[in-house]
C-alpha cells in the first residue's frame, strides 16, 4: 500500500521531469498554452480547478447541511426513503452527470439561467460575473459539482448529526435553545470532526472530478475573465489532450497531475493537521 | 447576557426548517431530474438490437454496444478477482490484528490517502506502469486502474464491519480451542459476512461507471473483447463519452444516450437489490 502511494509520486514525478527543467516554477504562473510553439503554463487549469471547487462547495455545503438536518428529524420511514434516495444520488456514474449537463443543463444555463442573472438581476455589476455567456464554462461546471458531491456532504452530515449523544440534544432543547441554535452551538461542534471530514471528502471529489466537468466546461485553454467564462481544469486538460499529446506536452501533462497530486495531498495533510491541532481547544480526548 | 427576541430567534428557526425542506425537495428533484433524463432520451434508440451488435464507425448499418457491455463486465470482473482478495486480507489485519498498532497506522494512512486520490490520476499512474511498458493500451490495464480504486474502500469496509462484529463470538471461538485463522475466517468472517459482500458489490458499481481511468488504459475498439489481455477493450463509459462528445451526429447521441441508460440501469439495480435483499437479511438474524 505504502509503496504504491510513494510508487505514484516518484512516477509522476519522473514522468514530469523534462517539463519541470524547461519551465521550472514559472509553469506555475504561466498562462500560455501553445502546443505547436511549446509553451506550456499550468495557471489557467489550477484557477479552472479551485474556481469550480469552490463554486460547487458553495451550492452544496448549505444544502446539504439542511438536507442532513431534515433527515435526521424527519419521521422514521420518511429518513429511511430519503437516505436511499442520496445514496443512489451518489452511486449514478459521472458520465451520466456529464451528458445530463451537456445535453439538459448547458442550454438551460444559456437560455434561462445566465439571462436571468445578467439581464434581470443585472450581477453583471459584480467583477468577475461576465455578461457574455454560452451555457459552457466556470458556473455549469461549478453547478455539476455541487450536485455530484452533495450526497456525499450529505450522508457524512447525517451520520455525524446522528451520532450526536441525545443527551447533548436534549439538554439544549431543555434550556430552551431552538432547533438552528441547537444544531448550530452543540451537535456542530460535537461532531466538528465528522463534519470536516465530510467537506474534505467533497472537497477531493470536487478537485479530482473529470467526466462530468470534462463535457461542460468548455475547454479553452485560456484565462477565464468571469465565472460565465469557457475554461479548463487540471483533469478535463489531462482527459482532453492526452491521447494526442506526445514528447514535451505529454510531460506537461504529466506535471499538471503531479500539481493535482499535490492539492489532494495537502488537502489530506491539512485537515489531518487541522484536526490534530485544534484537538485540546474542541475538548477532545 | 445578550437579549435576543424570542420572535426573531423563532422566525429563524422556521426559516431553517423551510430551507431544509425545500434543500432536501431539491436533491431528491434532480436526481429524478437526471434519471428521467436519462430514460427519456435514452429509451428512444434502446432496441434488441443495440444489445446484440457490435459499435460500429458512423455510416454503417448496424449500430449497437454488446461488445462494450461484454468489456465492461469483463474489465469490472478483472478489477474484482484483482482486488478483493487482497482488500479483504488487509481489512482483516486491521480489524483483527490489533498488535502491529504502526504498521496498521500506516497503512490505513495509504488508505485514506488512496481513496482521495482523483481517479484521473490512477489512470495517469497504470498508463505508466503499464500501458507505457507493454506498449498497448488493454483491457486488463482497464482492470487495474479500477482495482486500485476499489482496494482502499473495501478495505475500510471490511474492516468497520468486521469491528462490528461482537468480541464474545471472538473469545467464544477461541475458547473452544480454535486456531486464530480458523476463528476468524469461520466466526467472525461468516458473521459478518453479508456487510463484507455489500461493500464488495458497491464498490463494484461504483467503478463500473468510472470513465477517467479507463480513458488512459482500455481505450475504446469497434470489436468484441477478444484482446482483453494486450489490445483496446471496448468498454461503456468510454462509449459513452465517445459518442456524446466526439461526434456530431444525433444517431450517435442515441446510442449514447441509450448506453448511459444500460450503465445507469445496472448500477441503480445492483445498489437497490443489494440494500433490499442484505438489509432483510440482517434483520432476519
Amino acid at each position: 500500500m505504502l509503496l504504491l502511494v510513494a510508487g505514484f509520486c516518484i512516477q509522476l514525478l519522473l514522468a514530469s521531469s523534462e517539463a519541470w527543467e524547461r519551465f521550472g516554477l514559472g509553469f506555475l504562473v504561466s498562462s500560455e498554452w501553445d502546443p505547436a510553439a511549446e509553451q506550456f503554463g499550468a495557471l489557467p487549469s489550477i484557477i479552472g480547478t479551485i474556481v469550480t471547487t469552490i463554486i460547487a462547495l458553495l451550492i452544496a455545503l448549505p444544502l446539504a447541511f439542511a438536507a442532513a438536518l431534515y433527515i435526521v428529524d424527519a419521521p422514521k420511514k420518511i429518513s429511511i426513503i430519503l437516505g436511499y434516495a442520496l445514496d443512489l444520488l451518489a452511486a449514478i456514474p459521472s458520465v451520466i452527470y456529464g451528458m445530463w449537463g451537456l445535453f439538459v443543463l448547458a442550454p438551460l444555463m444559456q437560455k434561462t439561467i445566465q439571462p436571468f442573472f445578467v439581464n434581470t438581476l443585472h450581477l453583471d455589476a459584480i467583477p468577475f460575473v461576465n455578461s457574455n455567456y454560452n451555457g459552457f464554462g466556470l458556473f455549469s461546471a461549478g453547478v455539476i459539482l455541487s450536485v455530484m458531491i452533495l450526497p456525499y456532504i450529505c450522508a457524512v452530515l447525517r451520520d455525524v448529526l446522528q451520532m450526536t449523544p441525545l443527551v447533548l440534544k436534549e439538554a439544549a432543547y431543555g434550556i430552551g435553545c431552538t432547533k438552528l441554535e441547537a444544531s448550530k452551538d452543540i451537535i456542530l461542534r460535537y461532531g466538528i470532526r465528522g463534519v470536516l471530514g465530510g467537506i474534505f471528502i467533497g472537497l477531493g471529489r470536487a478537485l479530482g472530478e473529470t467526466m462530468a466537468v470534462l463535457f461542460v466546461i468548455g475547454n479553452m485553454m485560456n484565462m477565464p475573465a468571469g465565472i460565465f467564462d469557457s475554461a479548463t481544469t487540471i483533469s478535463a486538460t489531462l482527459a482532453n489532450n492526452f491521447a494526442e499529446a506526445d514528447g514535451l506536452q505529454r510531460s506537461v501533462l504529466f506535471a499538471l497531475g503531479v500539481i493535482l497530486l499535490l492539492m489532494c495531498l495537502s488537502i489530506q495533510i491539512g485537515s489531518q493537521w487541522f484536526l490534530h491541532a485544534t484537538k485540546a481547544k474542541r475538548g477532545e480526548k | 447576557m445578550r437579549h435576543r427576541s424570542l420572535f426573531l430567534r423563532k422566525l429563524k428557526n422556521k426559516i431553517l426548517t423551510i430551507f431544509s425542506v425545500c434543500a432536501i425537495g431539491f436533491a431528491i428533484s434532480i436526481m429524478l431530474w437526471v434519471i428521467w433524463v436519462v430514460i427519456d432520451f435514452g429509451k428512444e434508440a434502446l432496441s434488441f438490437d443495440l444489445f446484440i451488435n457490435c459499435s460500429a464507425p458512423f455510416g454503417s448499418m448496424s449500430y449497437g454496444f454488446a461488445n462494450a457491455i461484454l468489456g465492461t463486465l469483463l474489465i469490472t470482473l478483472g478489477a474484482a478477482v484483482l482486488a478483493v482478495p487482497p482488500a479483504l486480507l488487509a481489512g482483516i489485519f486491521l480489524s483483527e490484528f490489533k498488535e502491529y498498532t504502526r504498521t496498521a497506522n500506516s497503512i490505513r494512512f495509504a488508505c485514506n490517502v488512496l481513496m482521495g486520490m482523483p481517479s484521473i490520476l490512477v489512470g495517469l499512474f497504470v498508463y505508466m506502469i503499464i500501458v507505457v511498458p507493454t506498449g498497448q493500451f488493454s483491457g486488463l490495464a482497464g482492470s487495474i486502474a479500477l482495482a486500485i480504486l476499489m482496494f482502499p474502500v473495501i478495505v475500510q469496509n471490511t474492516e468497520n464491519m468486521l469491528a462490528m462484529v461482537p468480541d464474545t463470538l471472538r473469545e467464544s471461538a477461541l475458547a473452544l480451542g480454535m486456531t486464530r485463522m480458523r476463528a476468524i475466517l469461520y466466526i467472525v468472517c461468516r458473521s459478518a459476512r453479508n456487510s463484507l459482500l455489500t461493500g464488495i458489490l458497491l464498490s463494484l458499481s461504483r467503478v463500473s461507471g468510472e470513465t477517467a481511468p479507463l480513458l488512459f488504459t482500455a481505450m475504446f475498439a469497434d470489436s468484441f473483447p477478444e484482446g482483453y489481455w494486450s489490445q483496446p477493450t471496448a468498454n461503456l463509459p468510454v462509449l459513452i463519452t465517445e459518442y456524446a462528445t466526439n461526434s456530431p451526429f444525433e444517431e450517435m447521441h442515441q446510442i449514447g444516450w441509450s448506453a448511459a441508460l444500460v450503465v445507469m440501469v445496472m448500477v441503480l439495480l445492483v445498489n437497490i437489490f443489494v440494500r433490499i435483499f442484505f438489509r432483510e437479511k440482517k434483520y432476519g438474524n
